[in-house]
């Protein structure tokens, strides 16, 4: 760089500068565009303009250019009920349809669907081959939708929700009952007996229900619970049965097991608090708390039952 | 011209820039004003009620449009998840729009009816106590603070000004009860919302405290109707992509 005169600087007289020099004697070449760049441009924009005859692209009016691409797709016709099979002009939503119906997603799983769909529940227990599948694809229909409530793996949450995993069924745990919580959803409901009942009797029904899981001992308290649970006082037995089993056409809880889905005894210590919580539970009672949403308008028949057959497979099978 | 006159000449360059970059704007925002073939014909849609209403504006002060987006887009794995695609119909009173592009928690755009009003309320307060993983902040507030709903007219009046159908007048009214009936009609008529506000939260109590109103009720009611206007089983899965 000794020689700082502007001509040192020009390799060859074919390339041209822009004409204007700073600092007395900086210059700037004007190359020209490699030609193989240029080309590549003028070819793009060429391509843009097939572009806008292929895909959806300008508006026209109160139109547009819908494109003479298509998309061809098979789909079940609402009206007829038949599958059959479409041309539409290309668009997302065509495109979803074709990759919905397209035999080369996924066959595997549309076969085993169709499987499931057509087997009984017998049936899809007694085939190791559709349990699997069931197993992994209920996993993921499961967090997306009764995961929030229940859990990840359906164990719920103590006060809330009901575990899945135990054999303690409200509205009763075989297969087609669980299909039946899933496809209508479930209400429950107990009457608020803080108005019905006076705070020492109930006390005494506390007292007689905790005696029914053998979480205490009988007792004269205990008994006279038991005139009002099993007599026209209380009258707990319509629901909960004269057995105090529960009855699952009603939802009603078995109080005679150690489970309990909604008044947390478990977790209380003393005899005194296991007592408050019952009497809390059966002075409020359930109102418009206790709702499990119905899914026939969100979730496929199919996808219905292999719910359900998956979460009768969690452990809690009946 | 010489490209040397707009280099020296800042005044032009900005004037030729806004030119460039005002086209770009044009050619995308000027059809939305003609174009009312992609806003597909479905029923069902309606605009909000006073209690949905304010709803939403809770949804938008909290900011919950930061990290969950209402739009279902149409990929095989969005219609497997969440449901249908979204319309643009669903969406047409909205002001402004909740579609959203990030994800930072799941799409609401059809979470309507999926979860119980008590579900919600829990998950509002504690996110975590139901679901373990959820990285979502509490908003215990909500329940804690009564709805303000003294100037539900003029709130009303400022989206009608937008274009929803909510009525001040007897004819808009008639109007509206001839195409969204009478039950309808009644709840998107600006001089009777305060007592169907009062109504659908005595009715549904959505937050699960009788006699009270809290900012939960009004949130609560706008997402258990989200996404649950149409009726998808009475449409051909077809005539959605004619819109298109």
């Amino acid at each position: 760089m000794s020689d700082n005169s502007p001509n040192a600087q020009q390799p060859s007289s074919a390339v041209q500068t822009t004409g204007h020099a700073w600092d007395g004697d900086l210059q700037e070449y004007n190359n020209p565009l490699p030609r193989w760049w240029l080309w590549s441009f003028y070819a793009t924009a060429v391509f843009s303009v097939l572009y806008w005859f292929i895909y959806p692209s300008w508006p026209v009016g109160n139109t547009w250019i819908k494109g003479f691409g298509t998309v061809n797709y098979t789909m079940t016709d609402k009206a007829s009920g038949k599958e059959e099979a479409r041309e539409h002009r290309w668009n997302t939503r065509a495109l979803l349809l074709e990759d919905l119906g397209a035999a080369t997603n996924d066959p595997q799983r549309k076969d085993m669907l169709a499987k499931v769909q057509a087997a009984s529940y017998d049936q899809i227990v007694k085939d190791p081959k559709m349990m699997e599948f069931v197993r992994s694809v209920g996993k993921g229909l499961f967090g997306d939708n009764c995961a929030a409530c229940h859990g990840r793996g359906g164990q719920g949450v103590v006060g809330m929700y009901p575990n899945l995993t135990d054999d303690d069924w409200l509205w009763g745990g075989g297969m087609d009952k669980i299909h039946e919580t899933l496809v209508q959803g479930r209400k429950g409901f107990m009457p608020a007996f803080g108005a019905v009942l006076k705070p020492d009797q109930l006390d005494d029904v506390a007292e007689y229900v905790l005696t029914l899981s053998g979480e205490t001992q009988p007792s004269e308290a205990a008994e006279r619970g038991r005139a009002i649970f099993q007599g026209p006082v209380g009258g707990c037995y319509y629901c909960h049965g004269a057995d105090a089993k529960g009855v699952p056409s009603q939802g009603a809880a078995n109080l005679t097991d150690k489970i309990w889905t909604i008044a947390n005894v478990p977790a209380q210590k003393s005899v005194q608090d296991k007592k408050a919580v019952i009497e809390d539970f059966v002075a409020r009672g359930v109102n418009n708390t206790r709702i499990m949403p119905a899914w026939k308008d969100r979730l496929s028949p199919t996808d219905i039952k292999l719910l359900a057959v998956y979460v009768h497979q969690l452990g809690g099978a009946r | 011209m010489r490209h040397e006159h707009i280099e020296v000449n800042s005044g032009l360059m900005v004037l030729l820039i806004l030119l460039v970059i005002s086209i770009g704007g044009l050619v995308e925002i000027v059809p939305l004003f003609y174009i009312n073939e992609t806003v597909e014909k479905v029923d069902g849609v309606r605009p909000y009620t006073p209690l949905e209403m304010r709803g939403r504006d809770i949804y938008v002060r909290e900011g919950c449009y930061l990290c969950h987006s209402q739009q279902i887009r149409p990929f095989r794995d969005e219609w497997l998840r969440y449901g249908h695609y979204s319309l643009a119909a669903e969406s047409q009173y909205d002001h402004p729009f909740q579609w959203g592009s990030k994800r930072t928690g799941p799409d609401l755009a059809r979470v309507g009816g999926k979860y119980s009003n008590q579900w919600h309320v829990q998950h509002l307060k504690a996110p975590r106590s139901v679901v373990p993983q959820s990285i979502m902040p509490n908003y215990p507030w909500l329940l804690e603070t009564d709805l303000d709903y003294s100037d539900l007219a003029d709130r009303m009046k400022a989206l009608r000004a937008t274009g929803v159908p909510y009525s001040l007048t007897q004819q808009e009214y008639d109007a509206n009860v001839r195409r969204f009936g009478k039950a309808i009609a009644d709840q998107m008529d600006i001089s009777q919302a305060q007592e169907s506000l009062l109504k659908q939260a005595r009715e549904k109590d959505f937050d699960g405290i009788p006699g009270r109103i809290t900012e939960m009720e009004a949130l609560i009611a706008y997402l258990q109707v989200l996404g649950t206007m149409v009726d998808f089983t009475k449409y051909d899965e077809g005539y959605f992509t004619s819109f298109r």
